[in-house]
């Protein structure tokens, strides 16, 4: 199926948010998600199921002022 | 104090535009500055600079203010604030709902609700404002204990814009913390923030794109520690007549 990863297609196996974020090289980061606009905290991401087009925003820490 | 948390320095800094991470940290520590501001961005599956930054951040032992930067609505704001919270294991969160952007000025009708959200839900919410005093009423019904109005626009280096309008914020909140968030350009805006009574100053690009941020950060602690030493010496009204300091009672009498 294909998910949208900060805005980028990619075609990842069904299946939880956790496993989509693995494949896609986010194992063991420092990161927040949120799918669809909502977040997704990162304990659910193993529970959180994908479906096809959904929207994955996937944020890390930066400067800011 | 902000949220129960006492803290020595009255300077809160920004971590974004300088020239490199070196600099920042120098800048950092010559600003004596306790709490550091900090955002988040999206980050693909090969980028490291979130990790790296990540990393920095956690070395300097701070205290962490995530921001909301860039946020136009309340859903944006407050999905934000809660990816920030996780990020940054913090409550803290400096609530930014931009509504114009010529000018960064705040929605503050949004800003308004999303801090009643936000503090529905436990965050400790620093809402970047302007100097409007219903507005600051309506922050503190919503739950906010700290308010941050801007000096000026962000980044524009104006200092204080309206400084009838900061002061009669602080006249009439003479309790809650107030901080003067963006726009200041050079340490005598702090130091005027501080002589109003303001609790402590926001500073980012003043500091970053100085062309020396390290001694620009400790000119501003200084100036600062001056502002607030002003205040609480009490300082005297202007008014429009002189007002001779050497006493004339005793002075020789010469002729002329």
């Amino acid at each position: 199926m294909r998910i949208f990863l900060n805005d980028d297609a990619h075609d990842v196996e069904p299946g939880t948010l956790a496993a989509a974020l693995e494949s896609l090289g986010f194992g063991g980061r420092k990161i927040a998600t949120a799918v669809n606009g909502r977040f997704v905290a990162a304990a659910a991401r193993p529970k959180t199921a994908l479906s096809d087009g959904d929207r994955v925003e996937v944020v890390a820490p930066m400067q800011g002022g | 104090m902000f949220y129960g948390v006492e803290l020595r320095s009255r300077l809160l800094l920004g971590t974004a535009r300088y020239p490199s991470p070196a600099i920042l940290e120098r800048a950092i520590k010559a600003s004596g500055a306790e709490v550091v501001t900090v955002s988040l961005r999206r980050e693909g599956g090969s980028g490291r600079a979130g990790q790296s930054f990540w990393s920095f951040i956690q070395s300097l032992g701070l205290r962490v203010l995530p921001n909301t930067a860039g946020c136009h609505s309340v859903k944006e704001a407050v999905t934000t604030a809660h990816m920030a919270r996780e990020l940054f294991d913090t409550k803290w969160i400096k609530l930014e709902v931009i509504g114009d952007d010529d000018t960064l000025q705040p929605d503050v009708f949004g800003l308004v609700e999303a801090a009643r959200i936000l503090s529905e839900e436990g965050f400790e919410v620093f809402p970047y404002t302007t100097e409007d005093l219903v507005v600051a009423e309506r922050l503190i019904e919503a739950g906010c204990k700290v308010l941050m109005p801007w000096g000026a626009p962000i980044g524009s280096a104006r200092g204080l814009n309206n400084v009838y309008g900061l002061r009669t914020l602080r006249a009439h909140f003479p309790v809650i913390p107030l901080v003067v968030d963006a726009g200041l350009g050079v340490p005598s805006h702090a130091a005027a923030a501080m002589e109003l009574g303001y609790d402590a100053v926001l500073l980012n690009t003043a500091v970053a794109e100085a062309g020396d941020p390290v001694e620009m950060a400790r000119a501003f602690a200084l100036a600062i520690e001056a502002g607030r030493a002003a205040h609480l010496a009490q300082p005297m009204e202007p008014r429009d007549m002189a007002v001779p300091s050497t006493p004339v009672i005793g002075k020789a009498v010469l002729g002329g």
